[in-house]
């Protein structure tokens, strides 16, 4: 048995809810597929968050009922959604225009490594048979102004996903500004990973020993 | 008078020789454009490259195009999905070559190319595996990468109101890739659902200007991937 597997960490709604808590209403999002799809049910009361889907639509709003579906109207994961009042469509140059030329506030992202110089691997595990497929998580880290990434700890398998330096091909370099896992709330800093929040009963030290890197504590 | 109008998909593909690049508009079934991308493997035109975001789904659409082996090599930001094993199999096997692109460079290659801009640099993929051969230039204390702007021999795209000029206009997520890629071939083929008249469309509102569009065919009852998926169709 792993050492994760005895601690009870923040639930995937829970990281969800976490990450929302730090979104400046009137933000510009990009939420990627997976666990930061989750972030949108989670607004805080009072804040409007306005979402970007990178193959054309900015005001994207929740799925629709079962069955009303429109096969032209979906998000980068290929689900339909709806338009929110005050949506707007493009083509995909002005949706990277957007990406790139730093207009999104936050893109929401998985990972299967980040280093604590912020270099983030999330697209390819490397292996020879494997069907590269990049999408737009590369432009994603290079473009937009803070990049969050949402994840376990550690993988299925228990090895710490947080590392000195990534093994697996990276997206970008030197790109995540804060983690947010079941276990805390990490800061890429000048100096490494620092935690910014513990989970609730979770030591310090529990997590130093999941984490690949050295952890710095939080500031006080 | 100009009419751009073609009376039928397969009378617009007609002249796709072997050899050909191909852009294929559409994210996912989104704006894919199945009959004009039938047409063609009715055609039977072969050895081509595509562009296109994707590789398809099920054995429809591109994908079938693929599955047809008419397809050698693909330029595609993603090129995986849930429901086809048709590209992964050709990929494999070593019949489909595969140029990796990141999507939103993709997109400005293909914008690029059709604005007469041969070359940019962009901070997407420093430092990455897809980096690599690429010449790198630090401008403003940050290092870009070199990237190449793409053109085709034709693209196929799917509008949803176009005008006998060529004027066409979108639905929803189905925009995506068509207006850069009608800019960026040499032979813009539009299929939609409604061809009216010049006039009919306000200008104001016009996504792609005639200008980019060379053909245009009605197809007034466009299929759904997922709804031709769904009915256990699979092309031809």
């Amino acid at each position: 048995m792993t050492a994760q597997t005895q601690v009870q960490g923040w639930t995937r709604e829970q990281m969800a809810k976490r990450l929302a808590q730090d979104i400046a209403s009137g933000s510009y999002v990009n939420l990627g597929i997976g666990i930061p799809e989750l972030v949108a049910k989670f607004v805080p009361e009072g804040r409007t968050f306005i979402y970007h889907t990178e193959n054309g639509l900015l005001g994207m709003g929740p799925s629709p009922a079962e069955g009303h579906g429109d096969p032209e109207l979906i998000n980068a994961g290929k689900r339909h959604v709806t338009a929110n009042p005050g949506a707007a469509y493009f083509h995909h140059a002005d949706s990277f225009a957007m990406i790139r030329g730093g207009h999104l506030d936050l893109s929401v992202l998985g990972a299967m490594q980040v280093a604590s110089n912020g270099d983030l691997a999330n697209w390819s595990t490397g292996k020879p048979d494997a069907i590269p497929a990049v999408g737009g998580a590369m432009d994603l880290v290079a473009g937009v102004k803070n990049v969050f990434v949402i994840t376990q700890h550690c993988t299925k398998s228990g090895d710490p996903k947080l590392v000195s330096a990534c093994t697996y091909p990276l997206t970008g370099q030197g790109v995540v500004d804060r983690i947010y896992t079941d276990l805390a709330v990490i800061d890429v800093t000048a100096g490494g990973f620092q935690v910014c929040e513990l989970c609730p009963g979770v030591s310090f030290e529990t997590v130093q020993a999941l984490t690949g890197a050295p952890l710095l504590a939080a500031a006080t | 008078m100009i009419d751009k109008r073609v009376p039928s998909p397969a009378e617009a593909v007609a002249d796709i020789s072997d050899g050909s690049s191909i852009m294929i508009g559409g994210f996912g079934e989104a704006g894919s454009p199945i009959e004009l991308i039938h047409a063609l493997i009715d055609q039977g035109a072969s050895d081509l490259t595509v562009i296109s975001n994707n590789t398809g789904s099920g054995e429809v659409g591109l994908a079938a195009l693929l599955k047809a082996r008419r397809v050698t090599k693909v330029i595609c930001s993603f090129p995986k999905t849930l429901n086809s094993t048709v590209f992964p199999e050709l990929y494999r096997e070593g019949f489909t070559a595969l140029e990796l692109v990141p999507q939103g460079t993709l997109a400005e290659r293909i914008r690029a190319g059709g604005a007469g801009v041969p070359a940019f640099y962009t901070p997407t993929a420093v430092g990455t595996p897809l980096a690599e051969g690429k010449e790198v230039r630090a401008i403003h204390g940050r290092d870009y990468l070199l990237e190449y702007g793409l053109t085709a021999d034709y693209a196929l795209v799917k509008g949803v109101t176009s005008d006998t000029y060529g004027n066409v206009l979108y639905n929803k997520t189905a925009r995506n890739f068509a207006p850069i890629m009608a800019m960026a071939a040499t032979i813009s083929i539009v299929q939609a659902a409604r061809v009216i008249q010049p006039g009919d469309i306000d200008p104001e509102i016009v996504i792609t200007p005639g200008i980019f569009v060379d053909r245009v065919v009605e197809v007034p009852e466009p299929a759904h991937e997922s709804e031709l998926i769904a009915a256990g169709v699979s092309y031809p």
